[in-house]
């Protein structure tokens, strides 16, 4: 993380009297966890060689509310998404994309009721039609063949019925796409979902991240690949607690495809 | 003398379906106690819903052995229904095989019946094996003990007992009727009885219609006894299941409800408008402080109160959940369990006193732990899961916000998570004027 990339925000394009084509809502994982940094700068790298025209808010963005809001306390959740629709109200926004399927879905399916209806996409869905529309070429590259199994979000998958634009997106890395034996709709969760990120866990005879990280090792994989910062970080920590990390990565899709471009 | 059976057997049916109206209507009236949830839109939807995952059993087939196990057992028990009614028809008229004048097509019948219900049993004693045998993990959970252990096995047990009185009246029948027995006229095929009618080969005409008449009373009056057990019994489900399905969410799983009590403290927060210390409305200053999130059963929606009472304990849900895999205390299907049974315990509260007494007792606590609800991950497994739409996420959110929002008693980290959205914007300590740093390192 050495080299500084160009972020436009929200208020350079106001100055300019323009309007970006969609907002990249980076979330608070991938602005301040050390490890999302890494993801959030592979899909801005993408988004810059795809041409399209984005900005962020900047320290304008806050929290979502998403961890308040599954911890129970609903007014800090709306407090927190009165103040955002506000800002993205004010700059008249119209396309959300995000890399953290938490953002995703309390922007997508919590923030229109209270007045904030955008157009909101996951990054591997957004990725997924810059790669339609020809404006995006996903080639093998160094992960050619590699082995690569995918981790399903809970947020994105049985969430919203996500499961095909990051596999549409790995099959065209040339990878060899495995699944865990339990994927898509029956895939099981990291255990950081529901505001467990940011608490021990309840005491119990394993942790989940660990009983996740054993259904992917079992398919052997170079590499297992997510969707999620969250679920980056429990799969990484799994990974550690295996004493893997030195013969397998965890990756979001956006590195994945930024990295086999050597972008 | 002769219209004496005939008397008998209305004032059981009527003395049957009578008492399980009764109860019926203390389900519905228990399940109106919770709070109004609007589920009257998209009615085609909801129908293709109920048609797909009720009727057609569409999730039940996603854990195929169970699936198809108990595909068969639903088959068999809502089409051996119609050998119920010429039962009924028969028991109150007097008239024996009163179908019988179908000819060909009453011999399809009741040969189609005969290998339903041989089927359906041999289903039946799979479903105890799996139970009592195999012991699959799922039945022998910690809230399977004692009654729920025992009420599964129950219902394995009567399906037994009706289905082979079925065929042992039908065995007695064919045996009557091939040595031209009077009122035993040739009617029906007897594909699987026929071979247990040669028990009976050596036994006289009377002992033979003692047999086919105490078979085919036990079989009836065993049906309305099993009718009526319903209500005491998780069995409940296969009336359930089908507004069930009907009424469930229609949104994406990751849709949580926004609290609209709240929105309106909040939309009040924001209004730079608005008066800080206007005395309240006299209207608003009589109505209750609304409360937040649910601490008992009568906090929650009717939807979530009818979901506690179709429940039927498969445990699907809870072999799915990320939490009860790794051995912590939550167990989605015991959250509905607890709901339902302290719903019973208030509508029986209600029953007894007249309205609801304070019984220093509620859902929260005495039932659920604060315990089992901070271990969901609300990833939705047990939503996906359940095999009839229910939703025990839905529960254990609305019971976090009534321990967030009214007690204040989230686990400190949490506390503290939530101070850092407070105060800068992100769940963690980092300022929100540091949001773009990423940026530039």
């Amino acid at each position: 993380m050495s080299e500084a990339v160009k972020v436009p925000t929200m208020a350079e394009y106001m100055a300019e009297g323009k309007r970006p084509e969609v907002l990249f809502w980076v979330g608070c994982a991938g602005s301040f966890d050390d490890r999302a940094k890494k993801i959030t700068k592979a899909f801005v790298k993408l988004l810059h060689s795809s041409k399209v025209d984005f900005a962020v808010l900047g320290t304008e963005e806050s929290c979502t509310g998403d961890p308040a809001k599954r911890s129970g306390n609903e007014f800090l959740f709306q407090m927190q998404a009165v103040t955002n629709i506000e800002v993205m109200n004010a700059y008249e926004i119209k396309k959300v994309v995000t890399a953290c399927p938490h953002c995703f879905n309390t922007l997508k399916n919590e923030y229109p009721a209270l007045g904030g209806d955008y157009e909101v996409m996951h990054h591997t869905q957004f990725l997924k039609s810059l790669l339609d529309e020809g404006r995006l070429t996903v080639e093998g590259g160094k992960f050619k063949g590699k082995r690569i199994t995918f981790h399903d979000p809970c947020y994105l998958g049985r969430a919203n019925d996500v499961y095909e634009a990051p596999r549409d997106l790995l099959r065209k890395l040339e990878v060899e796409l495995i699944e865990m034996k339990r994927c898509k709709r029956n895939g099981l969760c990291c255990g950081a979902g529901g505001a467990q990120m940011f608490k021990e866990p309840e005491s119990g005879n394993k942790d989940v991240n660990v009983e996740r990280t054993e259904d992917a090792l079992e398919t052997k994989p170079d590499i297992i690949a997510a969707g999620c910062p969250f679920c980056n970080t429990m799969m990484t920590d799994g990974v550690k607690s295996k004493e893997k990390e030195d013969s397998i990565e965890v990756m979001d899709v956006a590195e994945l495809i930024a990295n086999a471009q050597d972008l | 003398m002769q219209y004496i059976p005939n008397i008998i057997f209305v004032i059981a049916l009527i003395a049957g379906i009578g008492y399980f109206t009764k109860n019926i209507r203390k389900v519905i009236r228990n399940i109106r106690l919770g709070k109004d949830v609007d589920r009257t839109d998209n009615k085609k939807e909801r129908f293709n819903n109920m048609a797909r995952i009720a009727l057609g059993q569409s999730k039940m087939v996603r854990r195929p052995v169970s699936g198809i196990l108990h595909v068969i057992v639903y088959v068999g028990f809502i089409i051996i229904n119609i050998e119920v009614l010429e039962i009924i028809i028969d028991g109150v008229l007097g008239t024996h095989r009163i179908f019988r004048f179908l000819g060909g097509f009453y011999d399809f019948l009741i040969g189609s019946f005969e290998i339903l219900a041989f089927l359906v049993f041999v289903g039946v004693v799979i479903f105890w094996i799996r139970r009592n045998v195999i012991r699959l993990k799922r039945f022998w959970n910690p809230e399977m003990k004692g009654w729920p252990k025992n009420d599964g096995n129950l219902i394995l047990y009567f399906e037994m007992v009706l289905m082979t009185l079925f065929l042992v009246m039908n065995a007695a029948d064919f045996q009557l009727q091939s040595m031209g027995a009077e009122h035993y006229a040739q009617a029906g095929a007897y594909p699987v009885s026929q071979y247990i009618s040669p028990l009976f080969s050596g036994m006289s005409e009377a002992t033979l219609i003692l047999v086919e008449r105490g078979a085919w009373w036990i079989h009836i009056l065993g049906i309305l006894v099993f009718l009526n057990y319903l209500y005491f019994s998780k069995h409940l489900h296969i009336l359930l299941a089908f507004p069930n399905t009907y009424y469930g969410d229609l949104r994406l799983k990751g849709q949580m409800d926004n609290l609209e009590a709240v929105t309106k403290e909040v939309m009040l927060m924001m209004d730079p408008n608005a008066d800080p210390f206007a005395a309240p409305a006299e209207d608003e200053a009589e109505a209750e402080p609304e409360k937040f999130g649910a601490s008992d059963v009568t906090d929650l929606n009717w939807v979530q109160l009818l979901n506690s009472y179709t429940c039927t304990e498969c445990g699907r849900c809870t072999s799915e959940c990320p939490a009860n895999q790794t051995g912590k205390k939550l167990s989605p299907r015991k959250i509905m369990m607890d709901t339902r049974d302290r719903l019973q315990e208030v509508g029986d509260n209600i029953d007894k006193n007249g309205s609801f007494v304070d019984d220093g007792k509620q859902l929260l606590n005495d039932y659920i732990s604060p315990e089992e609800l901070w271990a969901c991950t609300s990833c939705n497994a047990c939503v996906e899961a359940c095999p009839v739409s229910i939703s025990p996420l839905s529960i254990i959110l609305d019971m976090r916000r009534y321990l967030v929002m009214e007690q204040s008693a989230a686990p400190s980290d949490l506390n503290n998570m939530m101070s850092n959205i407070e105060n800068n914007g992100a769940p963690w300590p980092f300022n929100q004027m540091d949001r773009l740093n990423w940026s530039e390192e």
